[in-house]
């Protein structure tokens, strides 16, 4: 009979501490992220694709030299890269960067290899496309677009 | 007045007449719109998600595009249902669900008719509800909604018996099963609540399990039954369903609110004989807020669980009660 009325008592009052918990939730603040609309801030950690990366010093030019260290390197072979020799221009001008992005695993090595630091990895997260070409980026467009 | 209208067209009482069903029928499809708004949007912050957004400010209007989409739903009948009783059940449903809005008492003189077995009338036309889920849930030909079928008209035997014992105490003090009898014998903030808390909480549990709700909603049980007895049902068939459940709950709070809470009694407000009716809603709805504060805070009890509560500790509680009233009011 004492275990009867303990039950009641007991069960009352965690029905009354479960109340309480889900009235505190109801007025704190909501945490969704409308996501098109909201975005969260990324990591600055965060691995995105390579990119090229403008010079500190000479802010309208690359660092890369067309030196193809990470065209060596890279373990999918995903990028494939040209440097020609101009007039009056020391050492080689990059003509063409192109990343598969469908193959690339984002290893890093090609970061990690580049004796000028001319690579870094972006923010974008965003990648949407209807066929695979779309994923086959071009850095030096995009150094020279940034521009 | 009656010199003012042509009284012979229009009889005072067939006005009446029309006036209470629109206003019925006005409540029933209001309180669904506003309560389905209401329960999702509530379900969202209780869980700290937004809810409904897109739809309108703040998702005002996502209730009527899902009028709209059930309402050019395909009525799907499954083979070898009982195709009468399939399209019978939501009918059976919805059309007890306005009945008792006709002797509920909102204001002093915003009621349909005051029966002098206003309460009984109530008791009687809500219990209809159980049948027309027992047809629902049999004539589907789907185990699932045959379970829970079987399960509401179990529950819903048990827990008749708590609540009418509760009634019972009231009608004991009162001495009248008139509702507006029993709101008047509250007149002067001498809420029953103050007097038997207990019988209060007894009938609030009985009705929360009567109407089905959360955590006594076996009969639907999302997610061991799909929907229990409405698994079969689509477009208007389960949305008559689903607004009856909403005026079930609203019935049922307006009955707490007449027999605990003192009606439409409150601080007195301009032409109170008709705008106190604001009294009463806000209790009413303040009751069914509560009921969605409930469902999103509790799980689900289990079967043994659910008859456990009524049988052992309802049921004896009631009868306590019961005797406790009887005795104090002879004394």
């Amino acid at each position: 009979m004492k275990e009867y009325f303990a039950l009641i008592f007991t069960g009352g009052k965690s029905l009354i501490i479960g109340m309480m918990i889900t009235l505190r939730e109801l007025f704190r603040p909501v945490v969704t992220v409308q996501y098109p609309r909201e975005k969260l801030p990324i990591s600055p950690n965060y691995r995105g694709h390579t990119i090229l990366i403008r010079d500190d010093e000479k802010p309208e030019k690359h660092r890369c030299i067309s030196c193809k260290m990470c065209e060596r390197e890279c373990p999918s072979s995903c990028i494939d890269l040209a440097g020609e020799k101009r007039e009056g221009v020391k050492g080689m001008v990059l003509v063409r960067y192109q990343l598969d992005f469908t193959k690339c695993s984002l290893c890093g090595t090609c970061v990690e290899i580049c004796p000028t630091d001319a690579l870094d990895y972006s923010q974008e997260y965003r990648h949407v496309g209807f066929t695979r070409e779309e994923f086959h980026y071009d850095l030096l467009a995009m150094v020279e677009e940034e521009k | 007045m009656s010199d003012v209208m042509n009284t012979s067209l229009f009889p005072p009482e067939l006005l009446r007449i029309l006036f209470t069903l629109v206003c019925a029928i006005v409540i029933v499809f209001g309180n669904a719109v506003v309560m389905g708004y209401l329960e999702r949007k509530l379900a969202g912050r209780f869980q700290r998600r937004p809810g409904p957004m897109e739809v309108g400010w703040h998702g005002i209007l996502q209730l009527a595009v899902d009028g709209v989409k059930l309402v050019g739903k395909q009525l799907i009948v499954p083979k070898q249902a009982d195709k009468v009783l399939y399209r019978l059940a939501p009918i059976i449903s919805f059309a007890p669900a306005i009945m008792p809005l006709v002797v509920i008492p909102f204001s002093p003189k915003l009621q349909g008719r005051d029966f002098d077995v206003g309460l009984l009338f109530i008791l009687a036309v809500v219990a209809i509800n159980v049948l027309a889920i027992l047809v629902a849930g049999w004539s589907s030909n789907n185990k699932y909604s045959l379970l829970g079928a079987m399960r509401s008209v179990a529950q819903n035997v048990a827990y008749e018996i708590p609540m009418l014992l509760t009634l019972l105490s009231v009608i004991l003090v009162t001495g009248t099963f008139s509702l507006r009898g029993i709101v008047e014998a509250q007149s002067g903030g001498a809420w029953f609540i103050f007097f038997m808390p207990v019988a209060f909480l007894i009938f609030f549990a009985a009705t929360l399990a009567e109407t089905n709700r959360a955590p006594f909603d076996l009969p639907e049980a999302e997610s061991e039954l799909t929907a229990g007895f409405m698994t079969e049902f689509s477009g208007m068939g389960f949305s008559l369903f689903f607004m009856a459940e909403y005026t079930y709950m609203f019935i049922a709070c307006s009955l707490t609110v007449i027999l605990f809470l003192g009606g439409w009694s409150g601080p007195p407000l301009p032409y109170g004989e008709y705008t106190s009716a604001l009294w009463f809603f806000a209790k009413v709805y303040a009751l069914l807020l509560t009921m969605i504060w409930i469902r999103w805070t509790f799980p689900r009890v289990r079967f043994d669980q659910l008859l456990n509560f009524c049988w052992k500790y309802l049921v004896p509680f009631s009868l306590v009660h019961l005797l406790v009233t009887a005795v104090v009011v002879k004394l």
